[in-house]
């Protein structure tokens, strides 16, 4: 088990491997597909801080405001591969670390965590109980208006925030092995020999 | 005979069927878990997975928090006496629906595609999905799932036949595409899923009869012999593709198959697979004779 700090370096990224399990902690980001576009359309300054040597979650929560506090109720990650073509491009320009999400990404993901020095962490898809008790604390949100909830730039606080990583910055990815040998087994199945 | 509805009461009895539906799992999908679990070799990501996800369940449980952030799209399936009025049952949904959203039970999920505005509150058009069925029982039986956007979008259709993957138009070609969807879900759809497949009908109802599958319970068994072969069939083979909980790889791809059929006109034989995530959120409420069941 690797605790991962935020913010981070490359240099801490980069001793990653496909498989190791880390526990973050640290402030990091929420964004998805809204988000993303507008990262990559508008090329906001404000967001800059946020991201640099931090991490983007793919996630769109279930909140509550309490005496004018925002909490988060239920906080598993969603779909990772729509954010596909814009990851790359968004990791290099605000110089971001690595994405939390589910289900890995592409080829174009790959090469820009190769390039950049950045990492894919999966979270359990559907953990939104457990992942939320990791959410210490809701810093700020971000274009809660325009983009509602789910898809809003929540800056949060996270202790212990478990995740696996599936997709390295050595061109590695669990995501791609699996399919490999699913896809073997699956012409097995539709195409037997007889 | 409708039943008398005091819409105050009713309105209340499907909040509480809402937050049953966002914060717990039927025994059903528990056990089917718990059992995939056993199954899994030590020291694996498949099982720590499988094991986190039940003590999530019991988290959600206990918290009376959503199992999970994406409470999806809300479909009902409402069986209803004659005479019933589901313009009135439409409205009391619909408030129910606002109640759980306003109290973060659920996710405010509902967006313009034109304006990509959020509605807030959970309701637009076809929001709530309800669909209406008179029957001539005296009970009315509200069937609620809450569906979410990762799992449907790797659910989809095929067209038999299909050449790229030799499937004909018949049983052994629905067995191919369904194992082509799946393995072409992989993870994606938050694995280990449940699914339901649609043969025949027109597009729609081929997507209506798989998604009316995913209301059966897990240890049923299909009435029709060739169909309850193929769930089994399939069942097993898909969990031999290795993909595992969140495709990590591992013995558990699936934890159910279930097939229904609609007729079709000559020319078409379409196949739907509606893919269902773990987190297999579905709950029903039952009034009759002023007895309410939640199941």
């Amino acid at each position: 088990m690797t605790e991962l700090r935020l913010p981070t370096s490359e240099e801490v990224v980069r001793k990653l491997k496909v498989g190791d399990e880390v526990h973050i902690f640290g402030t990091m980001i929420t964004a998805r597909d809204a988000a993303h576009k507008f990262l990559i359309e508008e090329r906001p300054d404000f967001i800059r801080p946020y991201l640099e040597n931090s991490l983007i979650y793919h996630c769109g929560p279930v909140v509550k405001k309490k005496n004018g506090t925002w909490s988060f109720v239920a906080a598993g990650p969603t779909t990772s591969i729509r954010e596909e073509p814009y990851e790359g491009p968004v990791m290099k320009e605000y110089n971001v670390r690595g994405v939390i999400g589910k289900g890995g990404m592409g080829d174009k993901t790959l090469e820009a965590l190769h390039d950049q020095g950045g990492v894919y962490l999966h979270a359990i898809g559907g953990l939104a109980s457990l992942l939320a008790q990791s959410v210490k604390e809701v810093k700020e949100v971000f274009m809660l208006e325009e983009f509602g909830v789910p898809e809003a730039m929540w800056v949060i606080e996270v202790e212990n925030f478990p995740a696996v990583v599936t997709m390295d910055s050595h061109r590695k990815s669990i995501h791609t092995e699996v399919k490999s040998k699913s896809t073997e087994q699956a012409q097995r199945l539709i195409h037997p020999v007889t | 005979m409708a039943i008398t509805i005091d819409e105050a009461t009713l309105e209340s009895q499907i909040y509480d069927l809402i937050v049953l539906a966002s914060t717990d799992l039927s025994p059903d999908v528990v056990r089917s878990i718990e059992e995939a679990q056993k199954h899994e070799d030590d020291g694996t990501p498949a099982k720590s997975v499988l094991g986190m996800l039940l003590r999530n369940v019991d988290a959600a449980r206990e918290n009376r928090t959503p199992i999970c952030q994406d409470t999806g799209t809300n479909i009902y399936h409402v069986h209803y006496p004659a005479g019933q009025s589901t313009l009135q049952l439409r409205k009391i949904i619909e408030r129910a629906t606002e109640r759980a959203t306003e109290e973060s039970i659920l996710r405010p999920n509902a967006v313009d595609p034109v304006s990509g505005k959020n509605s807030g509150n959970n309701l637009g058009t076809e929001n709530p999905f309800m669909h209406f069925e008179e029957w001539e029982e005296e009970r009315l039986k509200i069937d609620l799932m809450l569906k979410g956007g990762g799992c449907e979008n790797v659910s989809g259709q095929y067209k038999l036949p299909d050449s790229d993957l030799d499937a004909g138009r018949d049983l052994n070609g629905v067995y191919k595409v369904v194992v082509d969807a799946v393995n072409s879900a992989q993870g994606l759809g938050c694995a280990p899923g449940i699914i339901g497949v649609g043969i025949g009908g027109d597009r729609a109802t081929s997507h209506l009869t798989a998604k009316k599958q995913l209301f059966r319970n897990l240890d049923d068994s299909n009435p029709e012999p060739e169909l309850a072969e193929m769930e089994t069939r399939l069942y097993k083979d898909l969990n031999s593709l290795g993909i595992g909980p969140m495709g990590f790889g591992g013995k558990t791809t699936v934890l159910g198959v279930k097939i229904g059929t609609a007729h079709r006109v000559p020319a078409s034989y379409f196949v739907s697979i509606a893919y269902m995530c773990w987190a297999y959120r579905r709950h029903s409420l039952t009034i009759e004779n002023g007895e309410v069941i939640y199941d």
